[in-house]
């Protein structure tokens, strides 16, 4: 029963109380760029939740094998080869989404949440429950990333997921372009901090 | 299991054992990606030359003119366009256009293969030059002359809004194409008539096109 609660707990953790975007703020740099449109910003979460949980498996395996002061190297390898291995399955099977995220792609590698989960948990937990965490803060990942990606989508050229709900001619340009992305985060992160506060 | 000390001999070998292994994998995901992935790139260059030459044209193997790469396109032994590969600084990167002459030097068709410009505004190139309802930023079918620019530098094709850079750099690929093309098109037509007629009409549409400045 505590064992199952525990499992649960780290996999909620990090969707909703310690949401990486809203609650820890990390990764901004995906997190502004890539959200242009829903099915960019769920991509970039996608590859991010996918690299978070294998790394996080990987380290929490290799955790004893990994001598302290050596620790960060090690994690960044880990986490650059399977960056990499995003990369190239991407470019191979998904060329439209590669060629919108390009370069931000690699920069996965020094994303301060997955090194961040490496080292705050990973290196400390069992596998089960790494896997887990992983999955939970890439999950949460996704989800920020996919909502602000729609609001910018909506306001800035009428759609959502590429469906158009209003002719772009009354959209506001401002949401596609950078200013958009801090105005939508910083309206949904008040937003979180609300309702985090009410419950 | 004990977690291992921090001595010289177990951080050298537990970091070299960690990139050993991960560039194996790598290889390993390189190796069996490769192949689709240049499979990717040829299929979407080769539809791209499809999509800008006449229906039906058989594509001859890649040549270069002017520094550009083209592909000329027959129906029988005939020749009917050709579809050039051409480049330019835009606003944010370089522009790669592939796009397609007939036989008379009108533009069939283009297609941006790669761009970097703003999401929202220059990112429009893609579409705005072949917008049939709006003659003034409309390529599609005009002659080149090879002197395309946008009306804010005294030319007649209407530049993308808040996007002059971009549009400038468009139309400045698009006559380089020209180029090319024209090049390419002295080494095509062995028949010397139809090279004389060729040259003499574009002549005469580049005098008509200055009087009308």
């Amino acid at each position: 029963m505590n064992i199952e609660n525990n499992a649960l707990k780290t996999l909620t953790n990090g969707i909703l109380k310690e949401n990486p975007t809203f609650a820890l703020v990390l990764g901004m740099c995906p997190t502004l760029a890539t959200t242009t449109s829903a099915v960019n910003g769920m991509s970039m979460g996608l590859a991010t939740l996918f690299v978070l949980v294998c790394s996080n498996v990987v380290i929490s395996l290799l955790k004893n094998l990994i001598p302290d002061k050596v620790r960060i190297p090690a994690f960044i390898v880990v986490i650059a080869t399977f960056v990499t291995m995003v990369q190239l399955v991407m470019q191979a099977y998904l060329p439209a989404i590669y060629e919108v995220l390009g370069l931000f792609i690699p920069l996965i590698v020094v994303n301060c949440i997955v090194l961040g989960r490496a080292e705050a948990f990973a290196a400390k937990n069992t596998v089960g429950l790494s896997a887990l965490d992983g999955l939970g803060m890439g999950l949460g990942f996704t989800l920020s990333l996919t909502v602000i990606g729609a609001i910018r989508e909506l306001l800035g050229s009428g759609a959502i997921f590429g469906l158009h709900i209003f002719p772009e001619y009354y959209a506001m340009l401002i949401f596609v372009l950078a200013p958009g992305a801090f105005i939508a985060l910083a309206y949904l992160m008040a937003a979180v901090n609300k309702l985090q506060k009410k419950s | 299991m004990e977690k291992l000390q921090s001595t010289f001999k177990n951080m050298v070998l537990s970091l070299v054992t960690i990139s050993v292994v991960a560039a194996g994998a790598l290889a390993g995901v390189y190796i069996l990606t490769l192949n689709t992935i240049n499979a990717q790139k040829t299929a979407k260059q080769k539809q791209a030359i499809l999509a800008v030459l006449p229906e039906g044209a058989t594509v001859s193997d890649a040549e270069k003119a002017n520094g550009l790469t083209v592909y000329k396109a027959y129906i029988g032994d005939k020749w009917v366009g050709t579809a050039v590969e051409t480049e330019e600084n835009g606003f944010g990167g370089p522009q790669k256009i592939m796009v397609g002459f007939d036989a008379e030097g009108r533009i069939i068709n283009y297609e941006v293969l790669e761009h970097q410009e703003t999401p929202g505004l220059g990112d429009h190139i893609a579409e705005w030059f072949k917008n049939a309802a709006k003659p003034g930023q409309n390529i599609i079918g005009r002659k080149a002359t090879g002197a395309f620019t946008v009306s804010k530098d005294g030319g007649d094709v209407d530049a993308i809004t808040a996007a002059t850079i971009s549009s400038r750099a468009f139309l400045n690929a698009i006559n380089k194409a020209y180029s090319a093309y024209t090049e390419g098109e002295v080494q095509a037509a062995t028949g010397a008539s139809q090279l004389s007629n060729d040259s003499t009409e574009t002549a005469e549409v580049n005098i008509e096109t200055e009087v009308a400045k």
